[in-house]
């Protein structure tokens, strides 16, 4: 078999990175190259191109290589997949890194890999591709690193000191899937590696008996993916899931990643549209259980089957369903019951705080400060606008659910 | 009429000095005409000279400042006038800038937003060429066409970023240029930049990266605007890739399920041996089948089974409920704020701990998620009856003379007797395997309480300590 090119070994360990949704790149300690080294990070992160899927490329997310000996039937790298392997050299996966962030392409590096051999020969080579970034080259862009479940502690934690994330993946909303999916993974170890890095990161922040503080352990945090629409597990259950995970292990994000067909699927799974709209809509869940104030049985409970309804988005379905708690009086209601309203973000309830203390807020002050009226009007009263019986009317889901036709995917 | 000629670059602190002055004067923003390098401006009427420097103080806050500097930087002619006319309001009225409702406050909000979004694109589409370097360090330029003349606002990023390269971005604004200090130099023609092998292994990447099954125009236009593409080499791919979308998703519908390589069942056997179900004869066995627990749903929420540490052959059991947050962290019994009450007073009462086999009677943490907590919640009877089938083989094969339960859970699990707690505390009981069973509180329950009723517990909870370890290991405790 020829050698294959870098750019073959490229094309073939970048499609096998796609499935991975995160691109975060945000949120970590902030430096730059002034003093020696080359390049920057800390604050907002920056989303370097979109491909025609919409989805941002901030990272260079690759793999160190697709040979794997698990057996994860949603997975296009598992051992029973005929995909073609390839495997880059740490020092291919170095110069990629350098070459695409001297050109302003890329925030830095997201690498996982496959299962090669055993947990820890696989992230002994994670971890040395990290270190020959920060040590050799002075790389201060931001590097995210998928852990291993059942590495060697001492790699996981030299992992951290290199990383500005760390993540393993939970994959499935439910631990019998995980065991009908992916057989060889163990539930119990994924959380207890998600536990160790919060117990990890904790450690650092504490300063020792001498004051001196401890090196950064991942200070842009960990975070998780969960597959949806490959097993049968209810949103409300995702939803759930996701709550136990940001209570337990202080995740900065869980990430949605529809189940999507893949090349050479296995025999276990369907092949399915992707579900898109699900899973945008459980990120909209997602973020009203974290700055919004919603809890999982709140938002999973709008509709009996414990799903979310895919024509209108989560808050509003909540506040359909919990009329009564409407109108809110603008002038008086408090900060929480704001957050609530359908069409009210974070930003306009913060604005609608503000403007409180300068005078009455009216419907065209909300209009101005980005409230999105059409939705928010049968759910407010304000001194110019009541909303009478528009708020128990019966239409008034009809009102918001878009007209059944099909659009074209391609528009 | 009076005109104000600002220069190409360090306009905004142009613009301040002569704001103050024209403020300071009294010089309303309709008597100004601001003359902008990088727009045309109607030069048909003569100028007035500006008002001299005066004393009057011109009153701005430092929120002002930071959105009329980046008010200044965006395309629209009128901006000048306009902060102009939010600078001699402010004089009159300082609170109008904190009300987001205030129609001229939105919109100088909104102008902002718009230069800042332009800058963040900015940092995101510049794609630097390579260029010839005849010295130690690599030379990089690049050619980018933003939608407001942010040159001097934006390029401080390049210069934190890029600091061991030579770079040059040349926009319509002007040229910045940095060589360890960032110069900003008059514009130039559009230059010829050389092609660059990087850029191609770049559009490999955008190519394989993207899914052909989830296809959203939307999403990205809306994100990387088409005013971006000309200088992106990666956008040149996209109607190809939109193109072969269908097709590539159709095939892989039409290929389906493949046949596995005849290497792969030979790995899935070697890695799938099927876990030993037998009923354990050893410690470590039954450790390692409890860590797969199912028997209860505990297991889903919680992190992992937290088995029983300490002594395997003491003559003391100490039983609490369930793992709590820590414990479930880190794998292992009293480690939390109870468990660190226990071992305290263990150390003070002089009772080794070394001689102790410490463990609970349910072993998965149970809790509610509330935000980034989680709240303890007590096991319940058949979350504890599952559990026995564990605890029981721990006594098995620790074999005490005596079991400490704390808190009525333990004392289930061990007497089957779910009677209050109070009456029985301090006595010893019958467990259902016949061993004897010590009660005593809970330490929770002592961190729980109010100070005289705490410090009445933890007396009654010390004196239980003493005698449980009198009892089974003679030891000291008197």
């Amino acid at each position: 078999m020829a050698q294959k090119t870098l750019q073959q070994k490229l094309a073939i360990l970048s499609d096998a990175a796609k499935y991975d949704a995160s691109c975060a790149s945000s949120g970590t300690t902030r430096r730059d190259s002034r003093n020696g080294g080359i390049g920057s990070a800390g604050g907002t992160g920056i989303c370097h191109a979109y491909t025609p899927d919409g989805r941002c490329v901030s990272l260079l997310k690759i793999l160190m290589t697709n040979f794997c000996i698990y057996d994860c039937a949603f997975c296009i790298n598992r051992v029973s997949s005929n995909v073609e392997r390839a495997r880059f050299t740490p020092e291919e996966v170095v110069t990629l890194t350098l070459e695409f962030y001297r050109r302003n392409m890329i925030e830095g590096l997201f690498l996982s890999s496959g299962i090669i051999k055993s947990p820890d020969q696989t992230m002994g080579d994670i971890v040395r591709i990290a270190r020959m970034l920060r040590m050799d080259h002075g790389f201060k862009g931001y590097i995210h690193l998928k852990t291993i479940p059942d590495a060697a502690p001492e790699l996981v934690a030299e992992a951290g000191l290199y990383a500005d994330r760390l993540s393993v993946n939970i994959e499935l909303p439910k631990d019998h899937s995980l065991k009908e999916l992916a057989p060889e993974k163990r539930p119990e170890t994924i959380r207890a590696s998600m536990a160790d890095m919060r117990l990890s990161r904790e450690a650092a922040k504490d300063r020792s008996f001498t004051g001196k503080r401890a090196p950064k352990f991942a200070p842009a945090g960990q975070s998780t993916q969960m597959i949806v629409g490959a097993d049968k597990t209810s949103d409300r259950d995702i939803l759930r899931t996701s709550a136990n995970l940001y209570a337990g292990y202080d995740l900065k994000r869980v990430y949605y990643s529809a189940f999507s067909p893949i090349p050479d699927a296995s025999a276990t799974l369907p092949l399915i549209k992707p579900p898109l709209m699900r899973e945008h809509r459980l990120y909209q869940a997602d973020w009203l259980m974290r700055f919004y104030g919603f809890d999982a049985e709140e938002i999973g409970g709008a509709r009996p089957d414990g799903n979310l309804d895919l024509e209108i988005d989560p808050k509003l379905a909540w506040a359909l369903a919990n009329r009564a708690r409407f109108p809110v009086t603008v002038a008086h209601a408090p900060r929480e019951m704001l957050l609530r309203v359908p069409g009210f973000g974070t930003k306009t309830v913060n604005r609608i705080l503000a403007a409180r203390r300068c005078g009455s807020v009216r419907y065209a002050d909300l209009l101005r400060m980005g409230a999105i009226m059409s939705k928010a009007r049968a759910f407010v009263s304000l001194p110019d606008w009541h909303p009478g019986a528009l708020t128990d009317s019966a239409d008034l889901r009809a009102r918001f659910a878009p007209a059944p036709e099909q659009l074209s995917l391609f528009g | 009429m009076i005109r104000v000629d600002l220069p190409r670059f360090d306009r905004f602190e142009a613009w301040r000095s002569a704001a103050r002055r024209l403020a300071g004067a009294g010089i309303a923003a309709a008597d100004v005409t601001w003359a902008d390098r990088n727009c045309a401006t109607n030069d048909l009427f003569g100028s007035d000279p500006l008002p001299p420097e005066n004393d009057r103080k011109i009153a701005v806050s430092r929120d002002f400042i930071a959105l009329a500097r980046s008010v200044s930087f965006h395309s629209d002619p009128e901006r000048w006038a306009l902060l102009h006319a939010a600078l001699m309001r402010f004089q009159a009225d300082r609170r109008f800038m904190s009300n987001p409702a205030d129609p001229m406050v939105v919109r100088l909000q909104m102008m902002s937003k718009s230069v800042r979004r332009d800058i963040h694109k900015m940092h995101a589409f510049v794609r630097f060429h390579e260029m010839p370097s005849d010295g130690p360090r690599r030379a990089f330029a690049a050619w980018f066409e933003p939608e407001h003349p942010i040159l001097q606002v934006a390029t401080p990023f390049f210069a934190r970023r890029f600091a061991d390269m030579d770079w040059m971005i040349a926009t319509p604004e002007g040229v910045a240029r940095f060589d360890g200090e960032l110069h900003f130099l008059d514009p130039v023609a559009r230059p010829d930049l050389p092609a660059d092998a990087s850029h191609a292994l770049w559009q490999t990447y955008f190519a394989n990266i993207f899914n052909p099954a989830r296809i959203n125009t939307q999403a990205m236009r809306s994100e990387m605007p088409l005013k971006y593409w000309k200088n992106l080499p990666e956008t040149r791919l996209i109607a190809d890739m939109l193109a072969d979308a269908p097709r590539r998703v159709d095939a892989m519908a039409a290929a389906g399920a493949s046949n596995a390589p005849a290497f792969a069942a030979k790995v899935t056997a070697r890695l799938r041996i099927p876990a030993d179900e037998t009923p354990p004869e050893t410690m470590d066995a039954a450790r390692d089948q409890a860590a797969r627990c199912t028997r209860c749903d505990l297991c889903h929420a919680a992190t992992r089974t937290v088995w029983g540490e300490g002594n395997p052959k003491a003559d003391l059991m100490i039983v609490g409920e369930a793992p709590g947050d820590q414990e479930d962290l880190q794998g292992r019994p009293f480690v939390g704020p109870a468990g660190k009450l226990l071992r305290d007073n263990l150390d003070q009462l002089g009772i080794d701990q070394d001689r102790i086999w410490f463990t609970n009677a349910v072993k998965h943490f149970k809790f509610a998620p509330r935000g980034k907590r989680r709240l303890h919640q007590n096991p319940d009877a058949g979350e504890i009856s599952h559990c026995r089938w564990w605890l029981g083989l721990e006594r098995r094969f620790v074999r005490p003379r005596l079991t400490l339960a704390l808190g009525a859970s333990a004392a289930f699990a061990l007497t089957g007797r779910r009677d209050p707690l109070s009456p029985r505390r301090g006595k010893v009981e019958v467990a259902l395997d016949g061993g004897a069973v010590l009660l005593t509180w809970h330490p929770s329950r002592i961190l729980r309480l109010a100070d005289t009723e705490a410090s009445a517990a933890l007396e009654e909870f010390r004196s239980d300590l003493r005698l449980g370890a009198h009892q089974a290991i003679g030891g000291p405790g008197h």
